[in-house]
């Protein structure tokens, strides 16, 4: 990382960490804003997180290993999660699946050489009735067919497009402009 | 004060989860409902309120079979072996994190425990790489002791072969075999609460749960101080020390080799556990006669570069604390901390760098002997030093890591060229077929000879800054230590509390001996001072005084602390015999204590042959120009940063 | 959204916050009195009463005591909390004031799990709309030293944080790893303060037994599970969704009631629930009988059942916390012992093995997760053995 950029961010962890509060129960909103602007809990984050929190970096680690929405590699800008439980599993799910690998060229638990896409299963995310359910970053998507995939992903090229750097806080992907990109898709279909 | 200080609650990282119980009507044991009724497979006992079910259990002689639990470290309750049947519960409870806070009636060996136990263990054997055969740990291993104890005859849920994990190597001191962990979270609980270096923790989850350090960096790349005590915890050989036995046979097989051995005190008040003898019996004068069995060439005692290390260190404090009070000097860098104990020192280069210039740089014992050894030993015995090896019996795993650190190449070569643990040699010994507690006694060789009881005590913690003021007192106050404390025992300065702190006013000073001549003109700007120490052991102590000297407390006052990295001190080493508990820490101690009594000379500065190694050898005293050359170092400022 | 006013409880047309209205009125004793009349037990699974968890909160002498709406909705098949907070945050809301005022908190935490995010802003947005309404904040409607603040707390991707001391240690900033018991929450629990945590169902149930009387709450259901209760229904039936039902209803009457009716077995309490066959399906779902949190999966006339405990198990393989040795290495045991059956090669002693292993795992393990993970495999085991040995070697 480029002094300045560490800079930066130790700045920004700083500010982060003030806002949250220097304790110990502070920790995971701290690393959730962190994974939020960075898009992972880097080395350094770690380190100064702990630091600030007067903690040792293994432990920070060892939360974010934890945690399946914390992650300490780097991963694609849109991570595509697929629900793998029961209800889902019975709706069908593999074909959903099958369709996100033929698209995107990569097996679950990869990610694009570009670094555009990474691939997971997850767990029950309480959409059982309405499966089979993707996660797109924060985005859930619900009665997803193999067309439905198509179309998310053309959404997220989209958004690539527009924003090919990742914002400071990623809120756009977030909050709702995928589901809004999605809509005028099949709108356009 | 021989109760080991405990981790304190309010200052440790431990997950709350893993925090002893605290029930606070201990107090009175005797006040009403202070004290509760149990059963235990039909006998009854009352115990204070909060007692674990293991502990009421251990009362009554019941046995229950533990592998998670610790004496040294918090309840964690999860590799549940040690689960029994509570009236009234659905469930089994894990009697070693089971307060006792009402009458409770308990069986310890009912059918569903026996399952629950058959099964948890099977469990273990299919998570664990076992090679026994192979394993430094074999007939040492508590997995395999409840194998046993749970009379496994087949691994019914399979035995994994398959290596999941490379086997780090990459620290001096400490190799992780992660394929024979079973996740009792031991090293844990001692590297993040007893020693508060926080190397170690659990990480990821469910099946893929594994203990990494830092994005699972080898161990020489992270701030591992290696001290070893997650080696002494472990209770399989997942963890186990870098040996060098096969080449230390092979130089003892070169002829053309010179091997000396230099053997410091902790290990031979703990090396006879490992030949079946009760903690606490020394072995000094067998182990010498053993060595030279195995074909070591010469024995010495490190105690002689202990009192070496005395006379330097302690030279070095007056020297600073002249500059300070004579001088007025701010720099003078006080408290000076002592440097023997290398787990320390890392700790301190890791984590407090900018009080590097507050260490002595006098060398550690063994360092210190190292560098005696190739030059005024190699001339003395016209030896080529590059034909001389030396080993270092040490009770502690860092030593290892010390001996190579790049800058103790003084004497123009590596001044010692192994680290040899405790564990080690008696593994030797058996390899030679020596039955250590049979053999007749020998003492050690010239030209170091015996050392004085000061020396010894440097194996336990207090020992130090005992022998230290021994000397101190005497070539200030010109008086003997006699007078002032009996036997010369320093009583205040021992013990197992984690922090101790004494004061010892200098109330009349006596004239310089010729030794310091050199350095100082008379005392008198030392009387009506008072001088403060402080003693510190285990990391986590260590942390709590340099918090406190930060902020100005009353630590930064003191003058000199002894710091050791190990709770207990040396004879609590990462190097010392398997298992470790305060009770067998305290008996080594007494052990060593013993042997101090036992010495004519109790007082370094009159060890005949330190005297003659100044005279012909060092030829300027104390903090002269060859001893700075030979005997003192210098550190790196590391930091706690991982790239 | 798919509900059915039957004698609804929580989705029947009431006035707003009558039962904080009329909890300001009333001595803190009497609320739990109330509660615990009522006969509330926890809808978050393990079925506690409810009143007797806040007396025991109430009673630990604190001057620090929180209020925890479990909100982590993890189990496979579960989702009425997230229909219940999309539309009726206020109510929970609610039920978690009364909950302050009952055991003396002023300190509220909604751990709501990371998949719900979307629903964050939201349920910021009715915190601070009911603080505006003085109906949390300080003195509370009016009510001198009534003060009781609400926020939300995020989960970050893990099941197991839904046990109740795992939900502690997370929100503490740990790994989610449930904690020894005793001490329990009520005594030792957020930062080390009392600490209640009940579901978000059970807070919202809470609000309406104050509002309309335990008598009233305790008449629906039968003696041992009194009230309504919330199931999230899913799987192989024409009508998926959330249900308002008496407790006691039979597996049979909710099956008629979400065309279900073909089903060959049901999944009763989600993955760490059991597996109830056809031949069973007159069972009620109540506490003292077919226990669930609300998961009810249905599973169609040609489903694998043996796929179905695959499922589970990797499930709870990745799940499991990790820490303690029966349920870490025991769901890896079993589901290793599911592939052996899927391929035909698993003796019958084997299988006998596995169920008793299961049977160590359910006494053994530290937390409910480890307790209840071989359900789904022990039960499954026991009621389609056949179709499972059918594919064995023999
Ligand atoms: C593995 C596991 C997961 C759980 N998940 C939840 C959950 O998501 N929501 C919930 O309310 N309770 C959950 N519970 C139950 C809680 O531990 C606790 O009993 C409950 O929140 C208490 O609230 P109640 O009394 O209102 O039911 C879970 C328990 C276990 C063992
Ligand atoms: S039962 Fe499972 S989830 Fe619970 S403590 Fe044990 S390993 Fe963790
Ligand atoms: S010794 Fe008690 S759970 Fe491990």
């Amino acid at each position: 990382m480029l002094v300045l950029e560490r800079e930066g961010l130790g700045r920004r962890i700083d500010e982060i960490c003030a806002r949250h509060g220097r304790n110990r129960s502070a920790l995971l909103p701290i690393l959730q804003e962190l994974q939020e602007a960075q898009g992972w809990v880097s080395d350094f984050a770690m380190q100064e997180v702990a630091r600030h929190l007067g903690i040792h970096p293994v432990e920070v680690y060892s939360v974010v290993t934890f945690y399946a929405f914390l992650n300490s590699e780097r991963k694609g800008r849109f991570v595509l999660r697929l629900c793998r439980t029961i209800s889902c599993d019975m709706r069908d799910k593999d074909r959903v699946a099958r369709q996100l690998e033929q698209e995107l060229g990569i097996a679950f638990g990869q990610t694009t050489a570009d670094g555009r896409f990474t691939l997971e299963w997850t767990n029950c995310m309480g959409m059982c009735d309405q499966g089979p359910a993707l996660m797109v970053n924060k985005q859930i998507f619900t009665q997803v067919s193999p067309q439905g995939v198509h179309t998310i992903l053309e959404a997220c090229r989209r958004i690539y497009g527009l924003y090919p750097e990742r914002s400071e806080d990623d809120a756009l992907v977030s909050a709702g402009a995928l589901q809004v990109a999605v809509e005028s898709q099949e709108a356009h279909a | 004060m021989n109760t080991e200080s405990r981790m304190n609650p309010d200052t440790s990282r431990a997950p709350v989860s893993q925090k002893p119980q605290v029930v606070n009507a201990r107090a009175d044991e005797n006040a009403v409902g202070a004290q509760v009724r149990v059963s235990i497979d039909g006998q009854e006992i009352k115990v204070p309120l909060g007692t674990t079910i293991l502990d009421a259990a251990k009362r009554l002689g019941v046995h229950i079979p533990t592998l998670c639990h610790h004496a040294d470290l918090c309840s964690a309750g999860l590799c549940r072996v040690c689960v029994v049947e509570v009236e009234g519960q659905r469930a089994l409870q894990a009697s070693c994190a089971y307060p006792i806070t009402s009458p409770l009636t308990i069986k310890t060996h009912t059918r569903k425990v026996r399952n629950a136990r058959r099964h948890i263990v099977d469990l273990m054997l299919s998570e664990h790489v076992g090679e026994c055969y192979t394993c430094s740990r074999s007939n040492n291993c508590e997995l395999q002791s409840l194998a046993k104890e749970m009379g496994v005859v087949n691994f019914r849920f399979g035995q994994r072969t398959e290596r999941r994990h490379q086997t780090d190597t990459s620290s001096h001191s400490v190799v992780r075999n992660m394929d024979k962990c079973v996740l009792c979270r031991r090293c844990v609980r001692t590297c993040i609460d007893l020693q508060e270096v926080g190397v170690l923790e659990a990480c990821h989850r469910g099946s893929e749960t594994t203990i990494e350090t830092f994005r699972d960096k080898p161990l020489g790349e992270v701030v591992c101080i290696n001290c070893g005590q997650c080696i002494n915890r472990c209770p399989t050989g997942a963890l186990r020390a870098n040996d060098p036995t096969e080449e230390i046979w092979r130089h003892i097989d070169n002829p053309g080799k010179h091997v000396v051995i230099q053997t410091a005190p902790a290990p031979r008040a703990a090396i006879g556990e490992c030949f079946g003898c009760a903690p606490g019996t020394p072995m000094t004068f067998e182990m010498n006669s053993a060595l030279r069995l195995c074909g070591f060439d010469k024995v010495f005692d490190t105690n002689f570069t202990a009192d070496l290390t005395i006379l330097e260190e302690g030279t070095e404090l007056l020297l600073r604390l002249h500059r300070a009070l004579v001088q007025g000097d701010r720099e003078a860098a006080l408290p000076q901390f002592t440097s023997c104990s290398p787990g320390w020192v890392k700790y301190l280069e890791h984590f407090y760098p900018d009080y590097i210039p507050n260490l002595s740089s006098a060398k550690s014992p063994q360092q210190m002997f190292g560098a005696v050894i190739k030059t005024y030993y190699a001339q003395l015995h016209e030896l080529d030093p590059k034909d001389i090896v030396t080993v270092a019996l040490m009770p502690c795993s860092a030593k290892k890591f010390e001996c190579n650190r790049p800058e103790m190449v003084d004497s123009g070569f590596k001044d010692v060229d192994y680290g040899l643990t405790t564990r080690e040699l008696a593994q030797m010994f058996k390899e030679a077929g020596i039955d250590l507690p049979n053999l007749p006694h020998s003492d050690f060789d010239d030209p170091f000879g015996s050392a004085t009881g000061s020396g010894v005590i440097f194996g336990a913690t207090g020992g130090v800054m005992e022998a230290a003021l021994r000397t101190v007192i005497e070539v200030v106050c010109g008086v003997q230590v006699e007078n002032l404390f009996d036997h010369a025992d320093i009583i205040p300065v021992r013990g197992f509390d984690g922090i101790r702190y004494v004061e010892l006013p200098i109330r009349e000073v006596g004239p310089v001996i010729p030794m310091f001549k050199h350095l100082v003109g008379d005392w008198d700007w030392l009387k009506g001072a008072t001088l403060k120490v402080a003693v510190a052991h285990g990391t986590a102590n260590a942390k709590k005084v340099m918090d406190d000297i930060k902020a100005g407390g009353r630590f930064s006052e003191c003058h000199f602390i002894e710091f050791m990295g190990c709770p207990g001190g040396c004879i609590g080493g990462g190097g010392q015999p398997i298992p470790t508990s305060p009770e067998i820490r305290a008996a080594r101690a007494k052990a060593i204590y013993g042997e101090d009594r036992s010495y004519k000379i109790r007082k370094s500065h009159e060890n005949p042959a330190v005297l003659e190694l100044y005279e012909k050898f060092l030829k300027e005293g104390p903090c002269g120009h060859l001893s700075h050359k030979l005997l003192h170092t210098h550190y790196t400022a590391r930091g706690a940063f991982m790239a | 959204m798919s509900l059915k006013d039957h004698s609804s409880i929580l989705f029947r047309e009431s006035r707003p916050d009558e039962g904080l209205r009329k909890a300001v009125g009333m001595k803190r004793v009497d609320i739990i009195t109330a509660v615990r009349e009522s006969g509330l037990k926890g809808r978050g699974g393990a079925g506690f009463p409810t009143g007797v968890k806040w007396n025991f909160a109430a009673l630990a002498q604190d001057t620090v005591k929180y209020v925890v709406c479990n909100a982590d909705e993890g189990e496979p098949g579960t989702f009425k909390d997230r229909v219940l907070l999309s539309e009726k945050a206020d109510l929970v809301l609610e039920g978690m004031a009364i909950a302050g005022r009952a055991i003396g908190a002023r300190e509220g935490i909604i751990y709501l799990r990371g998949e719900y995010d979307f629903m964050r802003r939201h349920l910021e947005q009715v915190i601070a709309s009911r603080e505006a309404a003085h109906l949390l904040g300080e003195s509370i409607l009016g009510l001198d030293g009534f003060d009781f603040t609400v926020r939300v707390h995020m989960g970050a991707g893990a099941y197991v944080c839904g046990e109740e001391t795992a939900l502690i240690e997370s929100l503490e900033g740990h790994r989610g790893e449930p904690r020894n018991r005793p001490p329990f929450p009520v005594n030792t629990g957020y930062l080390g303060h009392p600490t209640c945590v009940n579901n978000v169902e059970t807070l919202a149930l809470a609000a309406r037994v104050i509002a309309l009387g335990a008598e009233a709450f305790a008449k629906v259901g039968p003696a041992s599970s009194t009230g309504t209760k919330l199931f999230s229904v899913s799987g192989d039936c024409a009508r998926p969704g959330v249900y308002e039902f008496p407790m006691g209803i039979s597996i049979e009457d909710l099956l008629r009631e979400v065309g279900g009716e073909e089903a060959k077995a049901v999944q009763v309490g989600g993955a760490s629930g059991t597996c109830v066959p056809r031949k069973a399906f007159t069972r009620r779902l109540a506490f003292d009988d077919a226990s669930t949190g609300g998961s009810i999966i249905v599973f169609g006339p040609g489903r694998d059942m043996l796929r179905v405990a695959r499922n589970f198990m990797e499930f709870f393989d990745e799940e499991s916390c990790g820490q303690c040795t029966p349920c870490r290495s025991g769901n890896r045991v079993l589901l290793e012992g599911i592939g052996k059956l899927e391929q035909g090669c698993c003796s019958l002693s084997h299988l006998q093995e596995l169920q008793a292993l299961g049977e160590t795992m359910q006494l053994a393990s530290k937390c409910g997760l480890g307790q209840s993970s071989p359900n789904a495999f022990l039960s499954i085991v026991e009621h389609f053995k056949d179709e499972i040995l059918a594919r064995q070697g023999a």
